[in-house]
């Protein structure tokens, strides 16, 4: 023996471990034995039977997108719709020369180096047997064009399949938002099943906010393919349901008219219903064409909305942070009643300035001469920024910041629209935690007219002007009035959402401060009596003014001076009629310098379309 | 007594050479077919490829440390391997199944880990007691087995711990415990059966109903066998030629680069090409029982050959579950099917045999 194994084990172990390695062979040799039957069985005795199988074997599964819900206006306008859209797709794996083929191509149908990049892109992700698109949105021609010469490019086939469209274009871009293209991290988001059949989703606006219900539930069908994998036969089907249609609160005209009336100006309209919260008219101008980002934007365009200076993609409406300037007068009024620092008749002395003791700097009334004795009306009327420096002074921050926030300022609305931003209302708490400095009193007197670091939004105006519009009660702001089942017919109107009302110790402060705001349009000396002229109705509104600009202390510029972009923003908050009122309006001009001659009288183009309609209406059913 | 100064160049390099070209020569026919499998995604092959290299980097890792130190070391890796599945329990992450444990950026089963720890803890542990093992031997070794099986089971992933399981009781099997223990243990198995019926998971009763009578649900969980059945009956004896699998390019074959990759191979390559993968894996086999015969040690014998012997379930079950014999349990083809951890596992419990193989102390009498 040349070679022998060292071990202490006796030997019987070794005999026994062996025996069980012959055993283990030959379990592994009857077991494979076993496995070669089995082999033999299916691939030569029946070979026949699974080629003809596997020849014939053509069931396959294919989801079904749903059908997306639809969009429409309060007066009943569609706003998105559903339209044919032909696409052309490519299957790589039966095409032999794909390159040679797409420049063929090209003479039937033109490609940009853009589509053709984006093709490439997308090819490299998918397997060879997926369909790949080349081009979206085909003319009625070039899908002509392409059946005659179909022949030609094996492989390649027109897709029909439904787009989303937005008729109106720009007009509701802020409001309903678009679809586009699912994305990486959304893929993530949703559930595949339901999605399979999907290439789009909400990604702004209503379309976002209420994506599961528009989507709807994905179906299946089998069917039956032959061995290259086209399509002969539905099998069995289990249809989709359709996405659910909604009814927006926003009526078109009013939409329009706003719009119009904005006339090329930046800035935002919100109108609402101060007795439900409803938003009649949401305008964020400029504004883009949603339909750009439905097949997914060129670059250059996208390139050229997102640089440019004016910002059309930025909702201002929902986002834009402005101060509010001296439209939170009347709030400020309202806390000096509430709190008993001021009686309607006490008067205060403007001499065009206000120093704080013991400071050298003076805080200025935008009338440098002055208004002289100013009591709560005039102050609204004649917006003496005097009388509430001392106004402010007495209440001090922390009433002012308790009385301000129950009218939404500082904290978001709740609105019905993804995005939405809270602006700042400041406190002691806020500057101590954010700055990590004190508050101090001069900060107090330039609040009281809503310069500092107030910042609120369009949104936000309109809120609370119908707050006060409806002495006190709080709905939340929203856009989608029902959701419609249109498979079934049935309707689910959305409720009007409350919060906590504003509640007074003395409901009369309502009325003296809603006077106020009255003689800004309709009194002899109202800052936007200029815009009331003529009106058959009686409302109440408040102009105001955000400085941009710093004037030095004791110089005076001229704003013909100014440059363009460093103008004052012109705000203006109203709403109409006084009693029950029908719409609220919060308006931002950006760099319109002033509320009374820029913002006022968009207003009063709305309430005059907007009440005329309800007069008509009420005239109509009487 | 010396050691002989005349090995070969394999064995300085702790590399076996029979072994080393069948491992070879399976990565290469499981790259094949993978492309084809993969929808001719080079991107996969080459991902599978670099597991592969890091797979044959832990060998010949592997083969370079001693079998008495793996032996010492066995205790710590069946520590470390429970600790881990205790943290999968509490922590772990995954599909419905908690088997994944995400370290930073790496995602790995500590599952995998007990398929070696568990064959080399009971090896390590039965090397110094009396053989045939004694009751209070084999009560000890039942639960060195039973815990971490309970806790795979428990993930839920019954094909993993019936593998774990068998690792330990084939070391068992091979340290001589009586056939009527065996025995004994089999009837017990059967009698259990209605038990186990019992304590498992709906998708579990489904894949044993399913095996029994595929037909009955043709398109829900009998789809997978039917399909398999119909690819690899189709591939006839010389098959429909590489990357011409109509079965899986049609998106008939669910798993087909995974679990289900036989089929793709039986349908392109046919029962030919059947014969020259089994033959592939007969050689990594009887090498893995001649190493086990030749071991100089009882601890080096008993890892040997129940590795080696698991190799082999691996291979029975994936093509059992294909060919339709065995219910569908996740166990993928040894080297062939893309997935990471298990070509990893695999290529470690190649390194242990030549292991003991290469370092073996060479006898001559003087």
């Amino acid at each position: 023996m040349k070679f022998g194994a060292v071990t202490k084990q006796p030997s019987r172990e070794v005999k026994v471990f062996t025996r069980r390695i012959w055993g283990a062979a030959l379990g592994m040799f009857v077991l494979t034995a076993v496995l070669i039957s089995r082999l033999i069985y299916l691939q030569l005795i029946y070979h026949d039977h699974y080629t003809t199988l596997s020849r014939e074997n053509r069931l396959k599964i294919l989801p079904i997108a749903p059908t997306r819900g639809l969009i429409y206006s309060n007066d009943g306008v569609l706003l998105a719709d559903n339209r044919a859209s032909f696409a052309l797709e490519v299957i790589p794996e039966r095409v032999k020369h794909l390159r040679d083929s797409i420049d063929d191509l090209r003479q039937f149908i033109a490609l940009e180096p853009e589509q053709i990049e984006r093709f490439e892109a997308e090819l490299i992700q998918k397997r060879r047997f997926d369909e790949v698109t080349l081009k979206s949105n085909l003319t009625e021609e070039e899908v002509a064009i392409f059946a005659v010469n179909r022949h030609r490019f094996p492989g390649f086939e027109i897709a029909a399949r439904l787009a989303r469209y937005y008729p109106l274009g720009s007009q509701f871009a802020h409001v309903i938002g678009y679809v586009g293209r699912i994305n990486t991290e959304e893929l993530n988001r949703i559930d595949p099943a339901n999605y399979s059949g999907t290439t789009h989703i909400g990604k702004e606006g209503v379309e976002k906010a209420r994506e599961e219900l528009l989507h709807g539930k994905a179906g299946y069908q089998q069917v039956e393919v032959n061995a290259q994998g086209r399509i002969l036969r539905v099998v069995e089907r289990d249809p989709p349901v359709s996405g659910l249609d909604i009814h927006l609160t926003i009526d078109t005209q009013l939409q329009a008219a706003a719009i119009k009336a904005m006339a090329g100006r930046k800035g935002a309209v919100v109108a609402m219903e101060p007795s439900t919260g409803a938003v009649l008219a949401f305008v964020s101008n400029p504004a883009f064409d949603p339909n750009e980002f439905v097949n997914g934007i060129s670059s250059k365009l996208y390139s050229v909305l997102r640089d440019s200076p004016d910002r059309p993609l930025f909702n201002r409406a929902l986002q834009g942070l402005y101060p509010p300037g001296s439209t939170v007068k009347p709030l400020m009024a309202l806390a000096g009643l509430e709190y008993g620092v001021r009686k309607s008749t006490n008067t205060t002395w403007c001499p065009g300035w206000l120093r704080l003791a013991g400071q050298a700097h003076q805080y200025r009334c935008w009338q440098k001469s002055g208004h002289g004795a100013v009591a709560l009306s005039r102050s609204l009327a004649e917006s003496c920024d005097v009388y509430y420096y001392s106004l402010a002074k007495d209440l001090g921050i922390d009433r002012i910041h308790e009385m301000l926030s129950q009218f939404g300022l500082g904290k978001i609305t709740g609105i019905d629209l993804p995005g939405e931003i809270g602006g700042l209302l400041p406190s002691r708490e806020w500057k101590r935690r954010t700055r990590k400095l004190p508050w101090y009193p001069g900060e107090t007197l330039i609040n009281g007219i809503g310069q500092g670091f107030m910042l609120s939004t369009p949104l936000q105006l309109a809120q609370f002007a119908a707050v006060v519009g409806s002495r006190g009660a709080v709905h939340v702001p929203h856009v989608v009035a029902n959701i419609e089942d249109p498979t079934v017919g049935r309707t689910e109107v959305m409720g009007v959402d409350s919060r906590a009302s504003v509640q007074l110790g003395d409901d009369k402060n309502w009325e003296l401060v809603i006077e106020g705001m009255h003689e800004v349009v309709q009194g002899a000396r109202g800052t936007a009596r200029a815009t009331a002229v003529g009106a058959e109705y009686q409302y109440a509104g408040k102009t105001g003014t955000a400085q941009l600009f710093k004037i030095a202390q004791n110089k005076s510029i001229e704003a013909k001076d100014v440059l363009k972009h460093l103008r004052d923003h012109a705000l203006f908050v109203a709403f109409a009629p006084l009693q029950k009122p029908q719409l609220a309006l919060g308006i931002i001009v950006e760099n319109g310098e002033s509320g009374s001659k820029a913002a006022a009288p968009i207003a009063r183009t709305l309430f005059d379309l907007y009440l005329d309609v309800a007069q008509g209406e009420l005239d109509a059913n009487g | 007594m010396r050691t002989a100064s005349e090995k070969d160049l394999f064995t300085r390099v702790h590399l076996d050479g029979p072994l080393f070209s069948g491992v070879v020569l399976l990565c290469a026919l499981g790259l094949i077919v993978l492309y084809s499998a993969s929808g001719e995604s080079s991107e996969v092959v080459l991902r599978q490829a670099m597991r592969m290299l890091l797979g044959l980097v832990a060998m010949c890792a592997i083969a370079h440390i001693n079998p008495g130190r793996l032996a010492r070391w066995a205790p710590l890796f069946y520590g470390a391997g429970m600790a881990l599945l205790i943290a999968v329990f509490l922590f772990g992450t995954g599909r419905g199944a908690h088997r994944w444990l995400e370290m930073g950026f790496i995602r790995f089963q500590p599952s995998e880990i007990m398929k070696l720890a568990v064959p080399l803890t009971v090896a390590w542990f039965l090397s110094d007691k009396v053989l045939p093992p004694t009751v209070s031997t084999v009560a000890i070794v039942l639960m060195l087995i039973a815990i971490p099986g309970a806790f795979v089971i428990e993930q839920p992933d019954l094909g993993t711990a019936i593998l774990i399981m068998m690792g330990g009781l084939l070391v068992l099997f091979f340290a001589g415990l009586a056939w009527r223990w065996t025995a004994i243990a089999a009837a017990v198995s059967v009698v259990c059966a209605p038990i186990g019926w019992y304590l498992m998971h709906d998708y579990q009763r489904q894949r044993i109903i399913t095996l029994l009578d595929p037909t009955q649900d043709p398109l829900g969980s009998g789809y997978h066998i039917i399909q398999a059945t119909i690819a690899v009956g189709s591939g006839g004896l010389s098959g429909k030629g590489w990357l011409n699998g109509t079965q899986s390019h049609l998106e008939f074959l669910p798993e087909r680069a995974t679990d289900f990759i036989f089929a793709v191979y039986c349908e392109e390559f046919g029962l030919l090409g059947v014969v020259v993968l089994l033959a592939a894996y007969s050689l990594i086999l009887a090498r893995g029982l001649t190493i086990a015969f030749y071991a100089q040690d009882i601890f080096g014998r008993l890892v040997a050959a129940s590795l080696t012997f698991t190799l082999f379930i691996y291979v029975f079950v994936n093509m059992g579950m294909v060919t339709g014999q065995l219910p569908v349990v996740g166990v993928p083809l040894p080297l062939i099917s893309y997935g990471g951890t298990s070509i990893v596992t695999l290529m470690t419990g190649f390194g242990i045999l030549m292991s003991i193989q290469t370092h073996r102390r060479f006898i001559v009498e003087s």
